[in-house]
């Protein structure tokens, strides 16, 4: 379990002093710590959820590790992103000579974010989380920072005043927690927290922190610039884990710690901002005239949907026998959105990467006829919108399903508004671009197309296709994620 | 007024001079050091948190962990924006944030 956190992170290192063979270490890296994951889900499955504490010390004083059923499948996600977003940044870094010096830098911090990924998906106490948290972030800032240009840096240092204050409000939160209830250790909040007022500035704080780094609206002001001056492969990263990530912590602490100060109006609230995330995102996807600053438009939109778990959850869990009636579908329907939305991002990113880094430009008029040239890139595209807009049999379709039955069955039909209004603009803005690519029009493309790779095409085509597998294979991630349920439901 | 009493209205005052200081001004070094100013007011609150009326036992130590581990963020944090800044600035020669949209 801790290997998860140590060897990325030790690889990090290694991969600082020597190069020259970083690529080469991050790879043998990426896929035993796919290993490591795929084997603790192994174990969490036969065994229940696990827990290790660090150096031996046990829970009020050390540093303890758990993985329960949502943990492992976050693992899970982690690696099958990172790893073909690592073939595809080999391939790409092994063909581009002039971005050679970028490679170097690329490996070390994305390992590094990787280990911090994996390190907020393990940890057991808030301020495990908050270390791990803060360690993705800059990773994640610094990965920015690769892209090409001043816009690349203005964007970087815009994310990182943000975060350098969710950071700061987090840690307040924290303090509160402490205060309030004399621990850290999440099983041993759960449930501790009265309905007094420090506890609700602790939920507030920890919560604005969290919307920050999950860019909910309307704190996403940093996303689309960040995520759209980045590399793809970096792009990547960040659009499908790292803003996944404070949205996980969110959904645990909500769920858990939180439940208490969970009144109505707050779940309303949380809910309200996820629902104009997703018609102000799309709306805002549709309007861009350039490929990556629309995918990354659309992660604002997408994030909203894990948002509308907050009210239905909540909801069920002051409701006798509500978990069984909605509260357990809305839960699995928002892990499952998370999963879906990340593998499909990664696949765009990956695919939007191919076809501008062939055409040399990202304005989406640019690609018209592109689908003939680059085959792969264009249904590995066309695949990963089908499990964005919510089209079966994909990840998406069954996610969105699961968070729709939820709404109607829990009496709060308006969130059912929003996703359906979510998946006709998502529909929107991918058919805009697919449009253009399969068109006829310019078949006679007077730019000749930069040569491109089997192995970048296919680990964009290989992570779409995971976002579809994930409709097909419903019941087996579905019985991991009800391993050690971290709620109780009445 | 107490001595926690004086501490808590610094670490709001700080608090509140640095939330006002970082929506307000443009400039950069002065955004950099609002946020630190937040974190000051971050980092006296924990402390305080620590505090305890009868002295055998000494203050809790827990608090003044977490603010040694929020220290080293907020310092980690601040010099990497500050290398970004300046950077920025010796490219463009700009001290703000460009305001303009993403086209």
């Amino acid at each position: 379990m801790v290997a998860a956190i140590l060897l990325p992170m030790g690889a990090a290192c290694v991969a600082i002093l020597v190069r020259g063979y970083a690529a080469r270490i991050a790879l043998v890296t990426a896929l035993l710590t796919a290993a490591v994951s795929v084997v603790t889900a192994i174990a969490v499955v036969r065994n229940g959820p696990l827990e290790y504490a660090m150096g031996g010390w046990r829970a009020p004083l050390g540093i303890t590790l758990r993985v329960d059923g949502l943990s492992s499948l976050m693992l899970l996600l982690s690696a099958s992103v990172a790893v073909p977003v690592f073939v595809y940044a080999a391939a790409h870094y092994a063909r581009a000579r002039s971005d050679e010096r970028q490679g170097a830098d690329f490996w070390p911090l994305a390992l590094l974010l990787w280990g911090g990924l994996n390190g907020v998906f393990l940890s057991g106490d808030v301020f495990n989380q908050y270390v791990a948290v803060e360690l993705t972030s800059l990773a994640a800032v610094a990965l920015v920072t690769l892209g090409e240009g001043d816009a690349a840096l203005s964007a970087a240092l815009r994310y990182l005043l943000s975060t350098f204050a969710a950071s700061m409000f987090y840690l307040l939160g924290v303090g509160h927690l402490y205060a309030v209830a004399g621990t850290l250790d999440i099983p041993s909040l759960a449930g501790t927290l009265e309905a007094e007022a420090a506890s609700y500035s602790a939920a507030a704080l920890i919560t604005v922190a969290l919307l920050f780094k999950s860019a909910l609206f309307p704190l996403h002001f940093w996303l689309p610039r960040a995520h759209s001056a980045a590399p793809s492969q970096v792009s990547a990263l960040l659009s499908s884990l790292v803003v996944t990530s404070a949205a996980y912590l969110f959904l645990r602490l909500w769920t858990t710690v939180f439940v208490s100060v969970a009144v109505p109006v707050v779940g309303q609230i949380i809910g309200g901002l996820g629902a104009c995330a997703i018609v102000w995102g799309s709306l805002q996807a549709l309007r861009q005239q350039r490929l990556k600053v629309m995918i990354a438009y659309s992660t604002v939109a997408q994030m909203g949907y894990l948002f509308l778990v907050v009210p239905l959850v909540t909801s069920a869990l002051s409701t006798p026998g509500g978990g069984a009636l909605w509260g357990e579908t809305a839960w699995s329907g928002g892990v499952y959105h998370a999963i879906a939305h990340a593998l499909a991002k990664a696949a765009l990113f990956l695919s939007a990467g191919v076809i501008v880094g062939a055409i040399g430009t990202d304005k989406i008029v640019g690609i018209s006829g592109i689908a003939r040239q680059l085959p792969v890139a264009t249904y590995a595209f066309g695949i990963a919108s089908m499990s964005l807009i919510g089209l079966p049999p994909s990840g998406g379709f069954v996610a969105k399903w699961m968070l729709l039955t939820a709404a109607f069955k829990s009496g709060q039909w308006w969130w059912a508004i929003a996703i359906a209004a979510g998946g006709l603009l998502t529909a929107g803005y991918v058919f805009l671009v697919l449009g253009q690519g399969l068109s006829q029009a310019s078949s006679d493309r007077d730019v000749e197309l930069k040569s491109t790779s089997k192995a970048i095409e296919y680990s964009a085509f290989a992570l779409a296709v995971a976002a579809l597998a994930l409709g097909v294979r419903v019941a087996e991630p579905l019985a991991l994620l009800r391993v050690g349920l971290p709620i109780e439901m009445p | 007024m107490t001595t926690f009493g004086i501490y808590a209205v610094g670490a709001a005052l700080l608090l509140t001079i640095g939330i006002r200081g970082a929506l307000r001004r443009k400039h950069l070094l002065r955004r950099i050091l609002a946020l630190n100013i937040i974190g000051g007011g971050a980092f006296l609150f924990l402390v305080l948190l620590g505090y305890r009326e009868s002295g055998e036992a000494g203050p809790d130590p827990v608090p003044q962990a977490l603010v040694l581990t929020g220290i080293v963020v907020a310092v980690s944090i601040s010099s990497f924006a500050i290398v970004i800044a300046r950077r920025l600035n010796a490219r463009t020669g700009r001290t703000e944030l460009p305001e303009e949209g993403l086209d």
